[in-house]
């Protein structure tokens, strides 16, 4: 474990490094630049980015129109305005077209914590995952948070990408390697399958370390991207351990838990308890709190390990 | 035959071909492609720089169908133009067509973007004009907006985005026929002063007939040679040229009977003469 940072600044910075290796990358924000911190890119490429103001829909069409003359148009605001108040766009234009845009949906899931319900992304990744043609990563640490900013840049087509405003440390060894559709192991275990998408990973890899104590060998398996999912190292584990656990800051339907259900109804039917929103809504309140609450933090995955195993 | 009345013939030929595709079809938005018929021909054949056996040279001027049921209108002028073979008419919204019900830019040459949601259109040529100013290349934006689409608030987001960015090279036509789905406009959502709101928006505002060629291809001058965005607004009639049809809302997306169409095309080449 090294030193934290927000995941919004590891984004933001790395837009600004990669401005001149991707010379028509454009970056396009509706007025939470400031927060989403596309700002530093505006400061160093003031003609390359652009304020749509409080006018999502807008933004994200007018970003359809400019990628169709050759830019690669990074659009930029809070998860559930990028999602769905511009989803419209994003399904007719973006996604329809396969059009080389990149939707960065930041703030998401309880990480803009004391805002509220309001302001909180729940549904992202399921409506997101709903389009077809669209990528879906979701990274959990510096590292992954870095290589997806540059996969995503190098990938033609359109890609959600979904950040977290909060603090995130480093679990990859420096390692910044990103393959859109890889899931990445970062422990191997016999008895039960952690499954995590995002900044959850170390409550997850805390939990691992836990469960050891009390024998239970937990394999910890990490999905940054959520679509396409990767099936291969999904049932791989899921034959080896025969339980899985989805942990994810999002309703279990139709998000991480949702994905892997599906594959696994589908390849390889194994128990499986999802960790998520149950069908609520968030609320206010700090966020290890939040987490507390809606069942997400290490005690509970290791409570749910336990019992799925039982 | 002088300029005016060349473009003016094509244009009432364009219509023919309309009401064959959408009679061939067994659907299709009459009314919005007969009320636009003028402005597509003016635009394609007169004021857009473009290269039909060459549809994506990275300098030419983009059309945006913001109104995209108007799409046999939009698919009329291309075949005439030679973007595809116009045999391809005949096949209209059916299975494995290119020629989809609403425009699609990866099944057809010559379309810019697939439209069909409204609202939409504006923006992205906001983007289009926006992508020109960056690459300092010179070629222009079109976009057409029916006028009932404009009750949708994101065309008025892109019209705050068009004047802040100043793109001279973005011109907005609306194609001003006052009959929308459900009813009149007026009947529907009024929309006011409607002039007076996009000049609010747009201080560029131009008012011609939108069936008159030559008003057409003066007001598009005149557009192009103001500094910042522009807007014409081209007052129309639903469903022109077809008596039954015009002003009549039912005529927005109905379906032709063998009569109907007999008439029909016997009223449009009476007025080719």
């Amino acid at each position: 474990m090294t030193t934290e940072k927000p995941m919004r600044l590891v984004f933001g910075e790395m837009l600004t490094e990669l401005g001149e290796e991707f010379p028509e990358l454009v970056v396009l924000d509706a007025d939470v630049s400031s927060s989403t911190q596309t700002k530093l890119f505006g400061q160093k490429y003031p003609e390359r980015f652009f304020n749509f103001g409080i006018a999502e829909a807008n933004m994200v069409s007018a970003a359809a129109g400019m990628s169709t003359c050759g830019l690669i148009p990074v659009t930029s605001t809070f998860a559930f305005l990028l999602t769905l108040r511009a989803g419209d766009p994003i399904r007719s234009l973006i996604a329809y077209n396969k059009l080389n845009v990149k939707l960065a949906g930041g703030y998401a899931g309880l990480s803009d914590f004391a805002d509220g319900a309001s302001h909180q992304a729940i549904m992202d990744i399921s409506v997101m995952r709903a389009m077809p043609n669209m990528t879906v990563l979701v990274p959990s640490d510096i590292e992954t948070t870095r290589g997806a900013v540059r996969a995503m840049l190098k990938h033609n087509g359109p890609v959600y990408l979904r950040l977290s405003r909060d603090n995130v440390g480093s679990y990859h060894n420096g390692n910044e390697t990103f393959e859109i559709g890889k899931a990445n192991i970062l422990r191997d275990g016999k008895d039960v399958t952690l499954a995590v998408s995002g900044a959850l990973l170390p409550f997850v890899l805390e939990a691992a370390q836990e469960l050891e104590k009390d024998g239970i060998e937990a394999a910890v398996l990490e999905f940054p991207t959520i679509k396409p999912m990767d099936n291969e190292t999904l049932v791989a584990f899921a034959k080896k351990t025969g339980a899985v656990v989805s942990i994810e800051e999002h309703t279990i339907l139709g998000g991480l838990g949702g994905a892997i259900a599906e594959s696994l109804s589908e390849n390889c039917p194994t128990k499986l308890k999802r960790l998520g929103l149950i069908d609520t809504f968030g609320e206010s309140g700090t966020y290890s709190e939040l987490l507390d609450r809606y069942g997400l933090n290490t005690k509970h995955i290791v409570n749910a390990a336990k019992k799925i195993i039982r | 035959m002088s300029k005016i009345e060349i473009l003016q013939r094509k244009a009432q030929e364009l219509r023919i071909t309309i009401i064959n595709m959408i009679h061939k079809a067994g659907s299709g938005h009459s009314g919005g492609s007969l009320s636009s018929s003028e402005i597509l021909t003016v635009l394609y054949e007169d004021v857009m720089n473009i290269r039909p056996n060459e549809p994506l040279w990275e300098d030419r001027d983009r059309f945006v169908l913001s109104k995209g049921h108007g799409a046999p209108a939009l698919y009329a002028i291309l075949a005439q133009k030679g973007f595809f073979n116009s045999d391809n008419l005949n096949t209209l919204r059916q299975l494995d067509s290119c020629l989809q019900g609403h425009p699609c830019m990866f099944k057809l040459p010559g379309i810019e973007m697939s439209t069909g949601s409204l609202g939409m259109g504006i923006s992205v040529g906001v983007g289009m004009a926006l992508a020109a100013q960056l690459h300092k290349r010179n070629n222009r934006v079109f976009v057409l907006c029916g006028d009932g689409e404009l009750q949708e608030g994101q065309n008025w987001e892109a019209m705050i985005s068009a004047a802040k960015w100043k793109l001279d090279n973005l011109v907005i036509i609306i194609d001003r026929n006052h009959v929308q789905l459900d009813g009149t406009e007026e009947q529907v959502m009024p929309m006011g002063d409607l002039n007076a709101k996009l000049k609010s928006f747009i201080p560029n505002l131009f008012t011609c007939d939108g069936h008159d060629v030559k008003a057409l291809l003066d007001t598009f001058q005149r557009a192009l040679n103001s500094k910042g965005p522009s807007v014409i607004v081209a007052e129309t009639v639903k469903g022109k040229g077809v008596s039954f049809m015009e002003g009549q809302s039912a005529w927005h997306g109905k379906t032709i009977s063998k009569e109907e169409y007999i008439l029909a095309i016997k009223e449009l080449e009476e007025g080719l003469k």
